[in-house]
């Protein structure tokens, strides 16, 4: 049994996958990135192939995808995160035609054929308005840890409008909304809508097509979901496996490579 | 002397003339006060050149004197001086980088860039006319805007037969010879009407040569890269119209285009990739922005930067010596036109491009210090892409300002277009 992996480092965080010769998952692993990258890809490669139970050498493959791709430097090639997530996107969720991924510093549109190829694709420009680096300012500001942040913007019955378009400046906006006496929960449903119109702006850039698909960390946060659905009137397509879409999609690019044969089996090994 | 010799010595002719040009006229440019002559400022869109160098006025292009603070990756040093005068960070990069130059006295990378005695100009871009304004500020100097109308209706190109035609040629045409009293007032040379057709002879050479150099990329591989070389091009075009020199030039890079042509000469090692480029370069990172593309085997075999900047040339417009003046202003209005128009209306131009010159992907480039380029390009790509199924790619950055130049963001756009054409191809092939 040949095996593939795929390794996505994030500006957050790092997720590798390892997939059988049938496309499916039998190792991942999530960690954060921090400073150390290159030590960050390695770590969740092994931590992939240990959770599986796999040898290195089994691993025919491995793509490196993410912003850190280069520098998963045991990958025997890059292919770039918007490829990825809609070739892992594709395979999960076969009637995907428009992707929503939401990193921590990225947040991507993209829209995709049923064969998974990008038809167009358009991500946020030089700020990080609209992804989860604002949950996270928005966490810290409320000093609620980020995983509860859904949860306890659900609670809410009516929202407070965060105007601003800027990171940095979301913070001291919704310190202002706590100290007019506004109740948190009010204000993350605020936070929440922010991001999802932000989104949803990137998504009819490229032109929504059912069925939807939301990839990335912030999957997690089912506040945010909701909220998306509510706004898109459709129920995006979700999974356990939406936060290792990137990952996934590079592992399923790298079993491609295995056969297609065309490519030299793998030269490169972890040094670690 | 053998064919192979004659070989090596015309293919890279192009760039490396146009180098050398480029750098004699600002040398030129710097010594101009020292002999006595007087400057012009012209712009890209309409520099109506031939009438200047009639009255022997040395001519510099504010935008060229910017652009290339930025090619030499000094422009932040020239931003900052605008903006620590009061400037903001949101306006016009090319205007900016000329204040802080002015401000510093002329010293520019290139040479020392004299001060104006004039300044001509047409509202191609409503930042011209904000532009000299400064000049006669800070210089108290004259400047001639010369009023173009623009086209009446949509669509791209302009109308030659009507009637609005006729009466706008007219109106430019009054307008020129005002400008004439001008030059004459400030020269103290009296008008010659022979040294202005000799001045547009040469300007038809440049506009036959510069069109059929254009031609010549639907050739595959492509003769040259419309983002590199074209560049160079467009600056002889533009720095030289109207000029013996650049009319040899452009006869000299036809025939280096068609020897490459004739013995199947690339730009590339190995093309893969032929696209189009819509807007003005990145260039601050000039070299490496090509390389994002380059890297994958893309070379841009069109640009429209080679089109509205080219004060008309890319038409081959060929003004009628026997009646200058009336020609001039058609010719002037024509391609002034063309620019303000092919802006907003290249949709058209572009898919007809797609076929003759084999093209698989468009690069939109709209930058952010520059509203009159930028403006139309999100329509220009749906319409685009409503008409065909071309792969798109849509990057901003800016022509000057390296501060919202994000490398490794652009580079994960590029990396990801190129995958999906990556794909296309295959998939087309099998």
């Amino acid at each position: 049994m040949a095996y593939a992996a795929g390794v996505d480092v994030g500006s957050t965080q790092t997720k590798a996958v390892v997939i059988n010769e049938h496309g499916e998952i039998v190792g991942r692993t999530i960690i954060d990135t921090g400073a150390n990258v290159v030590t960050a890809a390695e770590k969740s490669f092994l931590a992939a192939l240990a959770q599986g139970g796999i040898d290195e050498e089994q691993v025919g493959y491995v793509v490196g995808t993410g912003y850190g791709r280069y520098k998963v430097t045991f990958g025997d090639t890059q292919i770039t995160e918007i490829s990825c997530h809609a070739r892992g996107a594709v395979h999960m969720f076969p009637d995907t035609r428009t992707v929503l991924d939401m990193g921590g510093q990225d947040t991507k549109a993209i829209r995709v054929q049923p064969n998974g190829e990008v038809v167009d694709f358009c991500m946020n420009d030089k700020c990080a308005a609209g992804t989860g680096r604002f949950l996270q300012s928005a966490a810290a500001a409320l000093e609620i840890p980020l995983a509860e942040l859904g949860v306890v913007a659900l609670r809410a019955e009516k929202a407070v409008p965060i105007s601003t378009t800027c990171t940095v400046f979301a913070e001291s906006e919704v310190l202002s909304w706590l100290g007019k006496g506004k109740k948190i929960e009010e204000i993350l449903l605020g936070v929440h809508r922010s991001i999802g119109t932000r989104s949803i702006g990137l998504l009819k850039r490229v032109g929504i097509q059912d069925q939807i698909t939301f990839t990335g960390g912030v999957t997690r946060n089912q506040g945010m979901v909701t909220v998306l659905n509510e706004a898109l009137g459709t129920t995006l397509n979700v999974s356990e496996e939406s936060h290792y879409m990137g990952a996934l999609g590079a592992a399923l690019f790298a079993m491609d490579r295995i056969k297609s044969s065309r490519e030299p089996v793998r030269a490169k090994e972890v040094t670690a | 002397m053998s064919n192979e010799t004659n070989g090596h010595e015309i293919v890279g002719r192009g760039a490396k003339d146009g180098g050398r040009l480029f750098r004699e006229w600002f040398e030129s440019l710097s010594l101009a006060p020292e002999r006595g002559d007087k400057t012009a400022y012209v712009f890209v869109m309409g520099s109506i050149s031939e009438i200047l160098r009639a009255f022997d006025f040395q001519i510099s292009f504010p935008e060229i004197n910017s652009l290339q603070t930025a090619v030499r990756r000094v422009a932040h040093e020239y931003l900052n001086t605008a903006e620590d005068y009061g400037y903001s960070p949101d306006i016009c990069g090319y205007v900016k980088a000329d204040v802080g130059m002015q401000l510093r006295g002329g010293e520019h990378p290139m040479g020392r860039i004299p001060k104006p005695n004039l300044a001509v100009l047409t509202n191609a871009c409503n930042t011209y006319l904000k532009w000299a304004e400064i000049w006669e500020r800070m210089y108290h100097i004259p400047t001639f805007t010369v009023d173009i109308p623009g086209g009446r209706s949509a669509g791209y190109g302009t109308s030659e037969t009507s009637g609005d035609f006729a009466r706008d040629k007219q109106y430019v045409q009054f307008q020129l010879q005002e400008l004439i009293t001008l030059c004459e007032e400030l020269s103290g040379q009296k008008f010659d009407i022979d040294k202005l057709r000799a001045q547009m002879k040469y300007t038809n050479d440049m506009a036959a040569a510069y069109k059929r150099v254009i031609e010549l990329n639907q050739n595959t591989p492509a003769t040259f890269n419309a983002l590199s070389e074209g560049t160079i091009y467009l600056g002889v075009a533009n720095g030289l119209r109207g000029s013996a020199q650049g009319s040899q030039y452009f006869q000299d890079l036809v025939q280096e285009m068609e020897y490459k042509v004739a013995h199947g000469i690339g730009t590339m090692p190995e093309e893969k990739y032929r696209l189009i480029f819509v807007g003005v370069p990145c260039y601050p990172i000039f070299r490496r922005f090509y390389e994002l593309f380059a890297d994958w085997g893309g070379v841009f075999i069109g640009s429209t930067y080679l089109w509205f900047a080219a004060g008309g040339l890319e038409l081959g417009y060929q003004y009628d010596l026997n009646n200058p003046l009336e020609s001039l202003a058609e010719g002037t209005l024509l391609s002034v036109r063309n620019a303000m128009d092919s802006m907003f209306f290249q949709d058209r131009a572009l898919v007809n491009m797609l076929q003759p010159f084999n093209v698989d992907g468009i690069v939109y480039h709209p930058i952010k210090s520059c509203r009159t380029v930028s403006t139309g390009l999100a329509d220009n790509r749906r319409a685009v892409m409503e008409q065909s199924d071309v792969m798109t790619l849509f990057i901003e950055s800016d022509m000057m300002d390296k501060r919202v130049v994000s490398e490794a963001q652009m580079k994960n756009r590029i990396d990801a277009f190129f995958e999906g054409l990556a794909t296309r191809k295959l998939r087309t092939a099998a």
